[in-house]
């Protein structure tokens, strides 16, 4: 009897181990496939906080850059940064590798930097060059990268459901590779991508959902609209729900990895909640931002007919007016927040995590990077700089 | 008074929420979006919502039948795509399925259009699509006063309207969406569209009824939106050579003014400018009532043909421009 245990002890364990093995060994060929450029690091090695740091730098010129380009009119319709998700996008693109497969919702472009895209062509597509990297098709709500399996879209929530597909077809096609999709909490209430939170579980999918929460919905707060709390939501799908703190890199990155692992493990999908900030408004010229940095100029347009408004006849009761006039005001006074405050800048907090010598290296590098990026980029448009 | 487009449709909606309280209004940002109705008639009847397209226009419709006047807001009408069930499946069907006993009276309002670099994504208009689901009338006023006339229909209609209000014409929206207050890029805002006279109250203007912009006797434009402006345009140029030009604005897409269409048609040359796509939508409905009429003259269309691309100088060449019209009509008129 005891032999009899032992013994499907002993196939089972035998199974096991032959199975890890195997994913060792798938693990160890893929590695070697790796091929897009520095920018890769394997998953088993440890990832360095130089690298991680260097990563946010880069996202954060990047979107440094975008807006400078936006502001002399080169780039068209509405440009919504990432700032404030740079540790988000660095932490999760540190452990993605070749076949993983991203999807992205409007604020795209620090995961694409992240992730090792070259930047000119980013650039170029943003300024509608057809040397673009969709032709001047997409611009930059619209990104795609087949080499990358990387896509974004602007309708709120689709970043989910692509996702899947994406790891459905990772499953059949590419064994031990994943899809990460990111998204922010406001489409957390978006049909879709509660749907999508069942699909995965059903149909145990290597998918890695990772709601951006900055706690806005362009002028919306996102709690006054949101039932119940987020992780609970996504647990009662029967799937692991991690809270992190979406600022700090080395949190983001550690959970990162675990739910990576696990979906490349063939364990099914995870949810991770990272709080982050909303540092530059819902996009640049944000209304609610220009009320907040111009003043005097917005207030002018604004108040008269809101006054009038206000005390015109008929209407509700004072009270609701006043309730009214409060939300109003309160939402004008927060958007400019995140801005204002060092605790809130993901670059911020990370800066003691590595020497301050290094850090002022990567940093001129990274200036550096990107100012080549630009420049080469308007040459090749035929643009002055 | 002199107001511009947005506040056209503001004046309109203020005096109707007035007089009628069973007018809400729900959707996403509303709160800022209408933020002086909402100063005036309170959180009770301007109610924010979350991105949940298709449970809060799945909702109008109920609120509808129930006994309110919702106007829901989609805010640009391309996504509308996640909530096209509450349109294609609820709203359009309950008066045919209730024996005509029940009706939905809804207005959905969405903003809509291209010109500002924002590509196919959020740039489309899509009163084709909506118009080819019977029970819906689809209205796309192109000035101020017929912004204010058709709202104020639109809230008095039995059933569902969806209100499209274009994007070049709309400051806030054009402000929001393309300049971000930036002075240094330009768009080719209709001046016309932009902004002109209403009383007040508004005047009603009848759905389903086109409105001729111009008399002429060589060649026809028909249009909605703001390509009637790029009509107007046109005949500019070609009233320079000689040619006279009728231009009828549509202003509704369904129901189609089909009488003014046919009057219309008398030149015996018709070039209908839309800026929505070309195929199975607007100008071939309209072809196919020319041709039912008995209508044998010369027909010609100017339309998008495919995705809206990103690049200002490629959606240049996708949307219908003064350019394309001229060319149209000078190859219609043998010229
Ligand atoms: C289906 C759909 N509804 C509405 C919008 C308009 N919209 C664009 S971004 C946004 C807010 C999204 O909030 P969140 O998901 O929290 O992302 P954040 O902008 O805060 O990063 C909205 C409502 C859209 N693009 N698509
Ligand atoms: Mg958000």
């Amino acid at each position: 009897m005891i032999l009899l245990v032992g013994g499907r002890l002993g196939l089972v364990f035998f199974l096991h181990m032959s199975l890890h093995m195997a994913q060792r060994f798938c693990y160890l060929s893929s590695v070697k496939t790796i091929s897009k450029g520095d920018h890769m690091q394997g998953e088993r090695k440890e990832v360095q906080p130089e690298y991680l740091y260097r990563q946010m730098v880069r996202a954060r010129r990047f979107e440094e850059a975008l807006a400078s380009l936006w502001r002399r009119g080169l780039i068209s319709g509405e440009l919504h940064l990432g700032t404030g998700e740079e540790a988000i996008a660095a932490g999760f693109a540190a452990h993605l590798e070749d076949g993983d497969a991203i999807a992205l919702d409007h604020r795209s472009t620090p995961p694409l930097v992240c992730r090792g895209l070259p930047l000119e062509p980013i650039i170029l597509e943003l300024i509608g060059s057809e040397k673009g990297l969709c032709s001047g098709w997409g611009g930059h709500m619209h990104l795609f990268s087949r080499d990358f399996l990387a896509a974004s879209s602007g309708i709120v929530g689709s970043s989910a459901p692509l996702a899947l597909g994406f790891a459905l077809a990772n499953k059949h096609l590419r064994q031990g590779k994943v899809a990460v999709c990111f998204f922010g909490e406001g489409a957390m209430n978006q049909g879709m991508v509660l749907e999508s939170l069942n699909l995965a579980r059903v149909w145990k999918l290597p998918v890695i959902f990772v709601c951006k929460d900055n706690r806005w919905a362009i002028t919306t707060r996102s709690k006054n609209v949101t039932a119940g709390c987020l992780t609970k939501r996504a647990r009662a799908y029967d799937m692991p729900a991690w809270k992190v703190n979406g600022l700090r890199v080395d949190d983001v990155c550690k959970t990162a990895k675990r739910a990576i692992e696990r979906a490349r493990e063939g364990r099914g999908p995870s949810f991770v909640l990272a709080r982050c900030s909303r540092i530059d408004g819902h996009f640049l010229g944000d209304p609610l931002f220009r009320i907040f940095e111009e003043p005097l100029e917005q207030v002018k347009t604004i108040t008269p007919p809101l006054i009038r408004s206000a005390i015109a006849k008929p209407g509700a009761p004072s009270g609701a007016r006043a309730r009214a006039l409060f939300c109003i005001s309160k939402a004008i006074a927060l958007a400019g927040a995140d801005k204002l405050k060092n605790f809130k800048d993901p670059l911020f907090i990370s800066k003691n995590l590595i020497l301050e010598e290094k850090r002022l290296e990567i940093e001129r590098e990274v200036f550096e990077e990107i100012e080549k990026a630009v420049r080469t980029s308007l040459e090749v448009a035929g643009l002055k700089r | 008074m002199r107001v511009s487009f947005a506040t056209a449709i503001e004046k309109a909606i203020e005096h109707a929420m007035a007089e009628d309280e069973r007018i809400i209004i729900f959707g996403e940002d509303v709160h800022l979006l209408r933020n002086n109705l909402y100063a005036r008639f309170g959180p009770e009847r301007i109610i924010p919502a979350p991105i949940s397209e298709s449970a809060f226009l799945g909702a109008a419709v109920g609120v509808a039948m129930a006994g309110l006047k919702p106007i829901v807001e989609i805010m640009l009408v391309d996504f509308i795509a996640v909530a096209f069930d509450a349109l294609l499946n609820q709203a359009s069907k309950v008066k045919a399925f209730s024996g005509g006993k029940w009706n939905v009276p809804v207005v959905i309002r969405c903003s809509c259009g291209g010109g500002y670099g924002d590509a196919g994504q959020h740039e489309q208009c899509l009163w084709g699509l909506i118009s080819s689901v019977p029970g819906i009338s689809v209205v796309v006023p192109s000035n101020p006063p017929d912004a204010a006339g058709l709202m104020l229909s639109a809230l008095n209609a039995e059933d569902p309207v969806v209100y499209l209000e274009h994007k070049l014409l709309s400051e806030y929206w054009l402000d929001y969406l393309g300049a971000g207050g930036r002075k240094n890029v330009a768009f080719d805002i209709p001046e016309s569209g932009a902004s002109g006279e209403i009383e007040i109250p508004p005047k009603n203007v009848a759905i389903g009824k086109a409105s001729f912009l111009r008399e002429g006797s060589d060649i026809t434009f028909i249009s909605i939106g703001v390509s009637v402006h790029r009509c107007l345009e046109a005949s500019k140029a070609l009233e320079r050579e000689d040619a006279s030009s009728c231009v009828l604005d549509l202003r509704t897409a369904t129901p189609l003014d089909k009488e003014s269409i046919l009057e219309a048609s008398r030149t015996g040359r018709v070039v209908v400018v839309d800026e929505d796509y070309l195929s199975f939508g607007l100008s071939g409905e309209i072809a196919a009532v020319l041709s039912e009429s008995g209508y044998r003259g010369a027909f010609t269309r100017v339309g998008n043909t495919g995705v809206i691309p990103y690049a200002r100088h490629l959606e240049d060449r996708a949307l219908p421009s003064v350019d394309s019209i001229y060319e149209a009509a000078k190859k219609i008129l043998g010229t």
